[in-house]
């Protein structure tokens, strides 16, 4: 088996070749695209015209289209994304000092959701119909159906200024316990959605498990019932709770970049909208390359792990 | 002969009995019927029906009070709800923005904006989809790998950042928005499609149409195509629901409805920065958003259980 | 201590759906012994299926008992707690299903889970667990018992999946196996060779077998009693040898005449019974099979055949059979096979 494994990793991670490709071409396209000058932006209102003449060189920007693009394909493949021209670092860097901050409410974040949705999902497939399953599916919905900013709004106005159990904004003075008081507001934030979806997912893939027949022929033979739900029901639930988490990855991300500024947490999300606002071409070029190469690993990883949990799929040669 | 049940006085084989019996279950097992047995997908098509009553009947609220939703009054500017303005005048039931304009009644009108862009966006993303989805899953080879690998690329964005960038070089305003949005969601729905497609493709009774002769455009429409139908229906509905919150995504940010024009997210956005002072103009375009998309959600989960309870979640 | 291994009286199990209660089974009897087999022959939806599930207590949540005894070496399993059903199942009632392949969890190892079932009901510790399995494997017939242990279910054939359920089923020693037409989804080579298996560990175990199976060719091989149900109830209950020597019951009849024959002179169409079944919402008024039974009379539209002993150890549930009216059945029987050979030709 662990030749498959091989050979599927392999198998995926050509197959993700040519659709990184795309990807750096859509970007590359698309910011292209955008109207206004990056080269008058920067230099502001007052800038004259050989000035900006001369800034459209130092950028590159005077150069035919396709140079342009094989020059950024090439320096994509060493690693250089490129320089930022509103913040004059190289975009790597750029990244590289936003990207824990992201990381670090995306990632508690997501473990809070996995973990309390999970659960929350077993208990309602298990007390299907009760009272405890309905109010839960109906908090769960509405989790799925509120915007995640507005939520950040509600939460910062109500939590933190009104009521004053949390920091309004910032990320602490930098000691440890500060930086946890002042996560909590926008991890809980980030993970009211995914625990909703994971809640949704889990009890119904759970109870399609539970009515599948190889557990009606493990009751038959006298397993006890714990053992049945906690290993048995539970192990085959979770192909498409791990498909789910895969999508979530992309979706924390997501509601960092559209919440981090409500909170002001210095991550990758104010980054991007910075760079949305001042034509900064290659920022949003290396963001958006850096985000699309994470969900590709992200994906990668997920279909291992599926290939891993649920033996067939590995043996029929593919997921999905 | 043999007495046969025409003259059988026993209730369970006369067959009247049975037909009875029969036009019960079939009454029964219809899909409005199934639908109105299901309460969620209910309460989901009465809020859905609400919010466009309310979005049709915008204009009759400003009849009543008076109220436009694009009349400046910079004089007063932000108002407390409840405040009446001029003697004799409506009350402003939930106040006023920053430029005097009555919340609810823009709120309102913002209803119709905001519905024309899920709706639109979803129906661009719907047709477009289907139709790419209808063609990879249909003749697969190269045309599946390359359309296939074109929405894999297109996935590989987050959808958020995909309609930023093409808000970014379309330009903000109603139409481009529903094109941001159509477009961002067009994999999704060729996904879908296509995966509907191949399963429908392989069953057997297409291989037996295809032995008796009938040729493939007849195929598609006549079998392919009603069979794709639930499972696109279904998620154009939960379609609709998370293009209302991309709408609103994207006027947060500042790229998609901008002023005068009202919507939901256009007003949340222009109350972000005042919560501390005037918490009610985004607490109340939030809740507007959520009780809508609520509803369609509740609606489309309770048409795709009717249709096919299978179906994955 | 009662002679009988498992003993059922009058069981009622009925569904209750949205349009109406469907009386899956309504007032079956029969008794097994030890050592010896019983066959449920009858067609899909008569209820056989339920009756063994019934047996188990492994109904879905809209199917209820409703009445009757079903009574297991001295025990009354209807007053049995969770707790020690669950210890009943698998260790002395042991179950063996239509699909091998879905009657195994097919994210875990073979090995892991007849090791998790010994040590449910053996105080043994794992290593001693594998050690019987691999023995139980070789018992089965299975080649290479030790590799077989870590595969998953997939990697293996039907027959051989089969062959592991029962595998387990026997590490166990249980007193009776209940067997739902455990080889119609093999082929018929692997069915012989299944079939008998069951039997061989019949004979070293001395178990007794509930065979539920709608093949009237397996119940010849296999069971020592048989008993046909229809719609829900028992039309016929006696020894095989019996029954296939003198069947009395119209729907037997039917049974036995739509098996065809290699020997078979006529070159005409397939016997077959005309009508369908009744709904099982609808049943309990009369007599099940009137309405396709070329015999039947008033009587039988409105009162339900009591099931009679009129020879003994052979039961039947029909009004013109069970002595009050009596037909001149066996002449009658070869007149009308003789006629559709002519009707045929």
């Amino acid at each position: 088996m662990v030749n498959q494994v091989l050979k599927t990793i392999l198998k995926r991670v050509l197959q993700a070749i040519p659709t990184l490709l795309i990807v750096v071409t859509f970007t590359f396209i698309l910011t292209r695209m955008i109207p206004g000058n990056p080269a008058q932006t920067i230099l502001g209102p007052q800038a004259t015209a050989e000035s900006i003449a001369a800034m459209e060189t130092k950028l590159g920007l005077d150069q035919p289209k396709w140079v342009q693009y094989i020059d950024y394909v090439l320096s994509v493949l060493q690693g250089d994304f490129g320089t930022s021209y509103s913040y004059d670092q190289p975009v790597t860097e750029l990244i590289a000092q936003r990207i824990p901050a992201t990381l670090q409410i995306t990632i508690i974040g997501l473990l809070i959701a996995i973990i309390i949705g999970v659960c929350i999902g077993i208990f309602s497939a298990l007390k299907q119909y009760s009272a405890g399953d309905y109010i839960f599916m109906v908090l769960a919905l509405v989790g799925v159906s509120m915007p995640i900013f507005w939520l950040g709004l509600m939460m910062v106005k109500y939590l933190a200024v009104d009521l004053g159990w949390f920091p309004v904004s910032g990320r602490g003075d930098g000691s440890f316990g500060d930086l946890v008081y002042h996560m909590v507001l926008p991890c809980l934030c980030l993970a009211t959605i995914p625990t909703a979806t994971f809640a949704r997912i889990t009890r119904s893939s759970m109870l399609e498990s539970i009515h599948a027949d190889s557990i009606k022929a493990l009751r038959a033979r006298g397993i006890k019932e714990k053992a049945i739900i906690w290993k048995h029901a539970l192990k085959n639930a979770l192909p498409p709770i791990v498909t789910v988490l895969g999508l979530q990855i992309a979706g924390c991300f997501t509601g960092a970049i559209l919440t981090e500024s409500i909170f002001s947490w210095p991550g990758m999300g104010t980054l991007i909208v910075k760079a949305i606002t001042n034509r900064d071409y290659m920022l949003i070029q290396g963001a958006v390359l850096f985000f699309a190469i994470v969900f590709i690993v992200v994906n990668l990883v997920v279909d291992l792990v599926y290939m891993i949990i649920n033996p067939r799929v590995s043996y029929e040669g593919g997921s999905k | 002969m043999a007495n046969n049940t025409a003259t059988a006085q026993a209730k369970g084989f006369a067959p009247e009995y049975d037909e009875e019996l029969l036009k019960r279950e079939r009454k029964a097992n219809s899909a409005w019927s199934k639908l109105r047995r299901n309460k969620t997908a209910m309460v989901g098509l009465v809020i859905v029906v609400v919010m466009i009553l309310l979005a049709v009947c915008a204009p009759l609220y400003t009849q009543i009070t008076g109220f436009q939703f694009n009349k400046i009054d910079p004089v007063h500017g932000y108002l407390e709800p409840g405040t009446v303005v001029n003697e004799g005048e409506m009350a402003h039931i939930l106040g006023t923005d920053k430029l005097g304009r009555d919340l609810l009644c823009r709120l309102l009108y913002g209803a119709r904006t905001s519905l024309i862009v899920a709706f639109g966006g979803t129906i661009v993303a719907g047709l477009i989809g289907a139709l790419l989805g209808l063609i990879a899953g249909f003749f697969g080879g190269w045309v599946d790998s390359l359309i296939m690998r074109i929405m894999d690329g297109m996935l590989s964005f987050p959808f958020i950042l995909l309609a930023i960038i093409l808000m970014t070089v379309l330009g903000s305003g109603l139409f481009n928005v529903i094109l941001a949005i159509g477009i961002g969601s067009v994999p999704n729905f060729a996904r879908v499609l296509r995966g509907e497609v191949i399963i429908v493709k392989n069953a057997e009774y297409c291989n037996a149409a295809r032995v008796l002769g009938v040729s493939n455009a007849r195929m598609l429409f006549t079998h392919i195509l009603p069979n794709a139908i639930s499972p696109l229906i279904v998620y154009a509905t939960l379609g609709i629901a998370g293009a209302i919150i991309s709408e609103a995504a994207l006027s947060f940010l500042g790229l998609g409805i901008t002023e005068p024009t009202p919507s939901w997210g256009q007003i949340l956005y222009s109350g972000k920065d005042v919560m501390s002072n005037h918490p009610i103009i985004s607490t109340v375009s939030g809740i507007f958003i959520l009780v809508t998309v609520l509803g369609f959600n509740l609606l489309g989960d309770g048409i795709r259980d009717v249709m096919d309870p299978k179906m994955k979640k | 201590m009662s002679e009988h291994v498992l003993s059922v009286k009058d069981l009622k199990t009925y569904f209750h759906t949205a349009t109406g209660i469907a009386k899956a089974v309504d007032g079956v009897s029969f008794t097994l012994d030890a050592g010896k087999t019983m066959g449920i022959v009858g067609e899909s939806g008569s209820g056989k299926s339920v009756t063994a599930t019934s047996i188990m207590r492994l109904l879905p949540q809209n199917g209820k008992i409703m009445g009757g005894e079903i009574d297991f070496d001295g025990v009354d399993m209807m007053k049995l707690s969770k707790k020690q059903l669950v210890a009943l199942r698998g260790n002395e009632i042991a179950m063996i299903f239509q699909d091998p392949m879905t009657s195994l969890d097919p994210v875990f190892k073979v090995g892991n889970q007849m090791v998790e079932m010994i040590c449910a009901h053996q105080n043994v510790t794992k290593e001693a667990a594998r050690a019987m399995a691999i023995e139980a494997l070789g018992r089965v017939g299975i080649p290479n018992p030790e590799k077989r242990m870590d595969a998953y279910p997939y990697e293996l054939s039907g027959g051989m999946c089969q062959r592991v359920i029962i595998a387990m089923a026997i590490c166990s020693h249980p007193k009776i196996i209940i067997a739902d037409e455990p080889t119609t989804a093999l082929d018929v080579t692997v069915q012989a060779r299944v079939l008998e298996l069951l039997r061989e560990l019949q004979r070293n175990l001395n178990t007794g077998i509930l065979l539920i199976t709608h093949n009237l060719g397996v119940v010849w091989e296999m069971c020592d009693d048989v008993m046909v149900m229809y719609a829900g109830q028992t039309v016929e209950k006696a020894e095989t040898k019996e029954l296939y020597a003198e069947p009395l019951h119209p729907y037997t009849w039917g049974l036995l005449d739509s098996i065809p024959r290699l020997s078979d002179e006529s070159k005409g169409m397939l016997t077959t019974i005309p009508g369908v079944p009744p709904d099982l919402r609808l049943t309990g008024e009369c007599c099940n099979f009137c309405n396709r039974c070329r015999y039947a009379q008033d009587i039988c539209r409105t009162s339900v055949p009591p099931l009679v002993e009129v020879k003994p150890n052979h039961f039947v549930a029909c009004h013109l059979q069970n002595g009050t009216n009596k037909l001149e059945r066996i002449i009658t029987r070869e007149v009308e096979t003789e006629q559709t050979n002519r009707e045929a030709e």
